[in-house]
């Protein structure tokens, strides 16, 4: 014989500040959980996701980004002769000779400086980040002082909108275009004329060199070659998905511990809460116990009726934390990235697997947390638990 | 004295249910232990600053370096009391995907900057053999004891801003002067990378990185801040100098988004303490419903049963926070060796200790608030009527 | 002739249940005089509980004067009456209600503990009280340690150990076997005969109600 479910109900209705304080416990730790897991994805949608399967990204031999990086004019040249590399729309190879600088910018509420990357792009950049596309005002002109910038960044900085000017390497470079690069890496760059770049920055040299291989199986021999020649031998190739994934290990790296140790202590604590509270319910009701035992209702029906009322509780928390955590996919945010010395910005995106998994997390927390105080109901005798008040 | 028999008795009445509050209440505080100690250890470099040194950089970005020549000039402003300069050298050493790889290196003026950095204790004979050799570097005592490196031992580096394999002799090991000094930074020539990089890439020049200055005293900043950035407004290097303070904190500003997400975590988790807490106050008090009655029939006044109530419950939240501090101790260590090199200090500081603390005792004081607003406001007929 | 200890004038009380007032006790009046050992009967609901708890001062009448030892009790505030109930009342309850983290003796103590009496003097009164109901030998044992008899016994010590005026028992041996129920009610008229304490007693047994002086029934709420 089952106990009837609206007995479990009413229960937790009879004790209701009880039960709300730790379904408010579990509903918080059930956030701070999923607030993790959506943080990941969204680190992972801008971080590695950024770039595309068949692009290539040549670095100097041992630079860990593009910043510290240099491609002198010769290697470039080598790099566009190179045959693997797949044809533009106009037939000419599709490369993009780059320059990452950094300069600093005013956030808007907070006033901070903070270092905004700026990449000197050639004119196939476009076309080989397909991802990125021009929401207002038009792409820059090559050979002049135009710049875009991409809508995140003229969001959260001051003095970065249509028509400004901004002021930089002695010159000034007017802003005549926001994009939009679909969540990734570039979600934060201002992007220009790599040319006009280099030379009002004083370089001489190009940070990376991007190109996209017709067939990306080819990769192993296009590597060997250019090692082999002398002219290339300090370039380092690597798919550009893997290169942004090495960028963003230190940073994910982090937030992943520091999530994990959080969430680790949050759900210790709100199991902890549980048991406390299941543990008052059953020793609050060690006569209704006895009663229910000496009607006829088996240990394991009791077993389960608290059991399940347990993870009644956790089902409730869990379903509050994810509709709260559901409001963060509302909120960017933007921090330093470590490896590349400037602004990132990343969002958080709630999908099927992370409520799934949140509501996993909630339920092991009210089996486990409910469990010995279940056992300890059911392992009553029906005369001791009748004589108890 | 004898309420405090009572709250004492009454607090391990149950055992179980205060050893898991306790337990509840120490998990909490360790967590606010461990996110206030990160959140402080990301702002170290920013306490750390001394008091009377200064940056000067380039205006638009930290990237672009600053004229060697400038370095008379900016020696004579009133107020300036030395000057030194240094190059971010970055490199690689080993497996760069290793944490445990990455410090602090940079190309420093032999001569000078150590004087305006008191805090880094050099040997005066370490000083001196440093500065006889080209390739000599110093290095710091934990940067030394993470890798086993030794007086006289080679460090081989792998440039990546000066492209090439770089090798620097250890012929100095400094210690902090206290335990805010970061001693994990590695300093060499500058004047050995001006040479290397004029012979590895000729027509790259090497300008400095960033100058240091030290001022005569701190109301002098001001002053020398605008003076130098003027003499260098309309060069082909325009300047933004400020005090080092404020330097290491735009560092800080530029993650302040995950730091103001860790502090409101902290906050989360004082209201989890709260939680755990009032669960188990509200529980007990309304156990002892009749008890409370009992007394007040013997002519106890409502304020001796606020004393027990909120006795008992600053008792747990008491027990609850020195169990969670004794925990966090440990949890900080562990963190700081799960991620090597992020935090070069990394200590939990008695202001974490007494925040806690704080914490843990507010908490104590609300929870109770409900429990005994509501046993003094029962009528004692009621009370007694109640079945335990 | 002195005048009554307890002196009740047109007392009446009723109970709001939800949004009804139900009424309990209507226009009593009762004098009780100095020495006086009553009993007060009736069927359950007759509000012969909520009557004691009017004299013991831990209710209030909505109508009349509740006067004890000169005392108008309805007159005086919440923190008033509760430091006069700590020096004239002594409760004795059916359920004991003795605190199960404490002693006897420190049960016996805590009443004593409102009162400016030095350590070794509250020790005096604790162990003469605990003396005069037989349980000088348990003074260190815990409630849970002690039979349903024993406990009462204590809860008596308790009442009389502050020198009260009046002693109010509701249903004394209500959950006594019959020889731990005697043996309560030998005490309560020895405190009665030998030391001339007032005792007002609830009761449905009859029994108890045989040994106290003067039997007043109650019936809905008034006075037969």
């Amino acid at each position: 014989m089952r106990i009837p479910f609206s007995y479990i109900w009413r229960s937790l209705w009879t004790r209701r500040l009880t039960t709300l304080l730790t379904v408010i416990g579990v509903a918080l730790v059930v956030f701070v959980f999923a607030g993790v897991l959506m943080l990941a994805r969204g680190l992972q949608a801008t971080l590695v996701e950024t770039g595309a399967a068949n692009n290539v990204i040549v670095l100097r031999r041992s630079a860990t980004s593009e910043l510290t990086s240099q491609v002198d004019r010769t290697t470039a040249g080598v790099l566009d002769e190179q045959p693997e590399i797949a044809a533009a729309t106009d037939g000419r190879p599709l490369v993009s000779k780059e320059l990452m600088l950094v300069f600093g910018l005013k956030r808007k509420q907070t006033n901070a400086l903070t270092n905004v990357s700026v990449r000197g792009v050639s004119p196939k950049a476009f076309e080989l980040r397909p991802e990125v596309r021009i929401t207002a005002g038009r792409p820059f002109q090559f050979g002049t002082h135009e710049v875009v910038v991409a809508a995140n960044i003229a969001g959260r900085f001051q003095d970065v909108a249509i028509g400004a000017d901004l002021v930089f390497a002695g010159d000034r470079w007017t802003v005549v275009g926001l994009f939009d690069a679909g969540g990734t890496g570039f979600d934060s760059e201002i992007w220009g004329d790599v040319d006009q770049l280099m030379q009002a920055a004083g370089r001489p040299v190009f940070s990376s060199v991007t190109l996209r291989m017709r067939d990306s199986t080819q990769f192993a021999a296009l590597k060997a070659r250019l090692q082999a020649d002398p002219r290339t031998q300090y370039a380092e190739l690597k798919p550009e998905r893997q290169y942004y994934s090495e960028q963003s290990q230190a940073m994910a790296g982090f937030i992943r511990i520091l999530g994990l140790i959080v969430t680790i202590i949050f759900s210790v604590g709100a199991m902890i809460g549980a048991m406390i509270t299941m543990y008052a319910a059953v020793a609050n009701r060690t006569v209704e116990v006895g009663t229910l035992r000496a009607l006829g209702f088996q240990r394991r029906s009791v077993l389960a009726a608290f059991l399940v009322e347990s993870i009644v509780l956790a089902v409730i928390g869990g379903v509050v934390g994810v509709a709260l955590a559901s409001l963060l996919s509302f909120l960017r945010v933007s921090t330093m990235n470590f490896t590349s010395f400037s602004e990132i910005g990343f969002g958080f995106s709630l999908s099927p697997w992370v409520v799934f998994g949140a509501m996993t997390f909630a339920i092991v927390m009210g089996v486990v947390g409910g469990f010995l105080p279940a056992v300890r109901a059911a392992r009553l005798s029906i005369v001791g638990a009748l004589r108890a008040s | 004295m004898t309420i405090l028999k009572i709250v004492l008795r009454n607090a391990f009445r149950h055992r179980l249910r205060t050893a898991l509050t306790i337990l509840g209440i120490a998990t909490a505080v360790m967590a606010f232990g461990l996110i206030r100690t990160i959140v402080t250890a990301w702002n170290a470099g920013v306490e750390a600053s001394a008091t009377n040194r200064m940056i000067t950089r380039h205006r638009v970005s930290l990237i672009f370096p600053v004229p060697l020549e400038d370095r008379d000039q900016i020696a004579r402003v009133p107020g300036v009391t030395g000057v030194s300069w240094a190059n971010w050298f970055g490199g690689v050493y080993g497996n760069s995907t290793d944490f445990k790889n990455f410090w602090p290196r940079f190309g420093v003026d032999a001569e000078t900057y150590f004087g305006l950095y008191p805090e880094f204790v050099v040997p005066p004979e370490q000083l001196a053999a440093f500065r006889k050799e080209r390739s000599a570097c110093i290095i710091g005592r934990k940067v030394a004891a993470d890798h086993g490196f030794k007086l006289g031992d080679v460090i081989t580096l792998e440039g990546d801003i000066y492209p090439g394999p770089w090798q620097f002799v250890v012929r100095g090991i400094y210690t902090g002067r206290d335990r805010t000094v970061d001693e994990t930074q590695m300093f060499f020539q500058w004047d050995y990378l001006y040479e290397q990089v004029k012979q590895r890439e000729p027509g790259r020049a090497t300008d400095a990185g960033f100058y240091i200055m030290r001022v005569g005293s701190p109301s002098d900043m001001a002053r020398v801040a605008a003076a130098v950035d003027t003499m260098f407004t309309n060069s082909r290097a325009p300047t933004k100098t400020e005090s080092e303070r404020e330097f290491q904190q735009s560092f800080v500003s530029m993650s302040s988004a995950i730091i103001t997400s860790l502090k409101v975590i902290s906050f989360v988790i004082v209201g989890i303490i709260l939680l755990v807490l009032a669960n188990t106050i509200l529980m007990a008090a309304r156990e002892r419903t009749r008890e409370y009655a009992v007394l007040k029939t013997l002519g106890f006044q409502a304020r001796h049963i606020a004393a027990f109530i909120i006795g008992e419950s600053l008792l747990i939240a008491l027990c609850g926070g020195l169990v969670g501090l004794a925990l966090t101790f440990p949890i900080v260590r562990g963190f700081g060796l799960a991620l090597p090199g992020f935090f070069p200090v990394i200590r939990v500081e008695p202001l974490t200790i007494a925040l806690a603390l704080c914490a843990a005792l507010l908490s104590g004081l609300a929870a109770a608030a409900v429990p005994t607003v509501r046993a003094i406001r029962t009528p004692i007929v009621s009370g007694l009527r109640t079945i335990g | 002739m002195t005048s009554p200890i307890i002196q009740i004038r047109g007392v009446s009380k009723s109970y709001r249940r939800d949004s009804m007032a139900i009424p309990v006790l209507h226009a009593i009046t009762l004098d009780v005089p100095e020495g006086e050992f009553i009993a007060l009967m009736g069927p359950s609901g007759s509000g012969k509980t909520t009557l004691l708890n009017l004299i013991a001062g831990i209710d209030r009448p909505n109508e009349g004067s509740v006067s004890v030892g000169g005392t108008d009790v309805t007159r005086l505030s919440e923190s008033d009456l509760a430091k006069w109930r700590s020096r004239h009342i002594g409760l004795v309850f059916q359920f004991y209600n003795l605190l199960p983290v404490l002693t006897a003796y420190e049960n016996v103590e805590l009443p004593l503990l409102l009162t400016p009496l030095s350590k070794a003097e509250r020790k005096q009164h604790v162990e003469a009280a605990l003396s005069l109901v037989g349980l000088a030998d348990r003074l260190h044992h815990y409630p849970r340690q002690l039979s349903g008899g024993q406990e009462q016994r204590v809860a008596i010590a308790r009442a009389i150990a502050p020198d009260p005026t009046i002693i109010v028992a509701d249903e004394p041996t209500g959950d006594l076997d019959r020889q731990s129920a005697d043996e309560v009610l030998t005490l309560l008229e020895r405190l009665n005969r030998e030391f001339h304490k007032t005792i007002v007693m609830v009761t449905h047994d009859p029994h108890a109600a045989e040994r106290a002086h003067t039997i007043r029934h109650l019936d809905k709420g008034e006075l037969q």
